[in-house]
């Protein structure tokens, strides 16, 4: 009675261990599924065109120089603006009203606003911008990525403000420093790491951000650093390719895709082991 | 000799006061400005709204409420609808979260007790990369590679089987397409998974040791502990987590329009093409023309935004709750 009641334990544990391994390997495996058809199918396409030649029309030969140049140009004028918007109303957050209501509240939104859809960011920036404006531009593109940005740099500059010890902020006060100066040159420097992996993550979720650049930034078949125009970006262009029945269209999607994934999965990565541990 | 001291100190006075004053007009600055900051998300999610409503007005005022139950979606008459976009985007993310769910907790399980330390750190890192990845990368993969793939292999093989069973030859009936609410499903759930396992792992490493030691001491089997103390312990995180993966799966725009088929019907059966909100704007907005196909565009917006805001809210209510908790045990 009792031996097949220990049997059956030892039965019922060692199938749900199993079990809970085969969901790590499930997980891994499409993790190495995904890359490696990202990398078989990519690496075959990357060239050195793809750096120095414009997007194509079906047919012809061609590169993603303008949509690279667009990509960048777009995610620099989003990092640029987001983060010190970020900085800030992280610093107030940690800082000034750690304890208020209207922190509370503030942090409640942030965090929406951190895993809402995108598209709809999206929507938002074709309201504000593109209506008013008249027409498509790399402006809007940029100013629905800085919504993005703006939510993943409050909270990491949030939580790794307050990972700084209080002794830190009360030595430096008992020295008559303002608290400004408290706050800018000892809990900034002293979480200076943890606020960059900050950004390095909001760069790397930008990058592969489409949907809302699909109805602001629109695309751009032709080379463009006017920021006043629409301007192609690697995502909008590997969407429009992609869905295309042309085979030379999908090569280049298939190249860009490497390139987005490549250069996000090395940000993640420097941001993970850039990343101060959690003391607890 | 005291006198002295006196003065000195005396003739630096107003200038440390000056310095005072100089050091708090920054410091109310500083203060300021950073609560602007601060004062700027909720304007970010005011804007959001409210931008969302007036642009929804026309199809509001238009269709009035028949917009959320009418099936209809015909550019040329203008007659829309969202209900097949509701549709799919609840059964996708509902069908997605019946796999990540479970999977989600067991890699949990996996990385918190079985295994191996060294590996602990990269094996969890892999894991998360599965949400670095851009969603359109997903979506090129599922189009290229998943759904042929599926199609000949796993697809028509599961419909040849259940062709003649009551019943089940509705739901996973119909042609092998390899695109549909099916690969839809499945790719969201392998994008949500890691936001599941992280939060499980981190609820269930705020389980007090003293808890696992004592039930291990009465005898458990490690399966016992999980199931029995640790789960029970964790089980509002395990929840918060499973809801913020819910409200990314709502969302997910660009994985799921690769996919889905974009077709503005409901059919029964789960290998049927279908279509998102967020598809749908993304595939036909700037196609749209005439205000009302607009209108009714950024409607389906709005009622996205409206669905994700509870999912997330209640998430964040519930994580939240944890946090105090493991805050005021510590």
């Amino acid at each position: 009675m009792n031996s097949t009641l220990y049997a059956r334990r030892k039965l019922w544990n060692g199938l749900f261990l199993m079990l809970s391994v085969m969901a790590a390997a499930f997980g891994l495996i499409w993790l190495g599924f995904i890359l490696g058809a990202l990398f078989y199918n990519g690496f075959a396409a990357i060239s050195s065109k793809l750096f120095v030649q414009m997007t194509p029309p079906p047919g012809e030969d061609g590169g993603l120089a303008n949509a690279i140049v667009g990509s960048i140009m777009m995610s620099m004028i989003a990092v640029l603006a987001g983060t010190p918007l970020g900085l800030f109303a992280g610093t107030y957050l940690a800082e000034y009203g750690r304890y208020t209501r209207l922190a509370f509240f503030v942090r409640f939104v942030n965090d929406i606003l951190l895993s809402a859809p995108s598209i709809v960011t999206g929507l938002f920036i074709y309201e504000i911008v593109v209506v008013k404006m008249g027409h498509f531009s790399a402006w809007a593109g940029a100013a629905s990525l800085t919504v993005i940005v703006i939510p993943v740099v409050v909270r990491t500059t949030e939580n790794m403000l307050l990972l700084v010890p209080n002794g830190l902020r009360e030595a430096a006060a008992a020295l008559g420093a303002p608290q400004s100066s408290v706050i800018r040159a000892v809990t900034w420097r002293a979480a200076r790491a943890g606020i960059v992996t900050g950004v390095l993550f909001a760069i790397a979720r930008i990058s592969g951000e489409t949907a809302p650049l699909l109805f602001t930034a629109l695309n751009n078949q032709f080379w463009s650093t006017d920021p006043n125009a629409p301007m192609a970006s690697l995502p909008a262009v590997i969407f429009q390719f992609a869905m295309s029945p042309y085979e030379d269209w999908h090569r280049l999607a298939w190249a860009g895709a490497l390139l987005i994934t490549a250069t996000v999965l090395t940000l993640s990565i420097i941001a993970r082991v850039l990343q101060p541990k959690r003391s607890h | 000799m005291a006198d002295i001291a006196l003065a000195e100190q005396m003739s630096s006075v107003p200038e440390r006061a000056a310095a005072v004053r100089k050091g708090g007009a920054r410091d109310s600055r500083f203060r300021f400005l950073t609560l602007c900051a601060a004062l700027l998300v909720l304007a970010i999610f005011g804007g959001v709204m409210a931008s969302l409503i007036i642009g929804a007005l026309p199809a509001m005022q238009h269709f009035g409420w028949s917009f959320l139950y009418s099936e209809a979606w015909n550019p040329v008459t203008e007659k829309f609808g969202a209900l097949a976009s509701i549709y799919g985007t609840l059964v996708t993310s509902l069908l997605a979260m019946i796999v990540a769910v479970p999977v989600g907790i067991g890699i949990a399980i996996f990385l918190t007790e079985i295994c191996p330390r060294p590996l602990r750190r990269p094996i969890g890192i892999a894991i998360e990369l599965l949400a670095a990845v851009p969603s359109i990368i997903y979506g090129i993969w599922g189009l290229f590679i998943f759904a042929p793939w599926f199609q000949e292999n796993v697809q028509t093989w599961i419909v040849d089987t259940l062709a003649n069973v009551p019943y089940l030859q509705d739901f996973f009936g119909g042609p092998p397409y390899g695109i549909g609410i099916f690969t839809a499903s499945l790719i969201l759930s392998i994008m949500v998974l890691p936001f599941i396992s992280a939060v499980t792992r981190d609820v269930f490493e705020t389980v007090p040791p003293v808890l696992k030691e004592a039930a291990y001491g009465l005898g458990c089997t490690t399966w016992e502990v999980m199931w029995r103390v640790v789960l029970p312990f964790a089980r509002s995180g395990v929840v918060g987590g499973a809801m913020l993966a819910l409200g990314r799966a709502l969302g997910e725009t660009m994985a799921v329009t690769f996919v889905i088929g974009n077709a503005h019907h409901i059919q029964k059966s789960i290998f049927a093409p279908g279509t998102t909100i967020s598809a749908t704007i993304a595939n036909e907005f700037t196609e749209a023309v005439g205000d009302l196909y607009l209108s009714s565009l950024i409607e389906m917006g709005l009622i996205l935004f409206f669905i994700t805001f509870i999912v997330l809210a209640s998430a964040q209510l519930m994580l939240r709750a944890l946090e105090r908790r493991a805050g005021s045990a510590s």
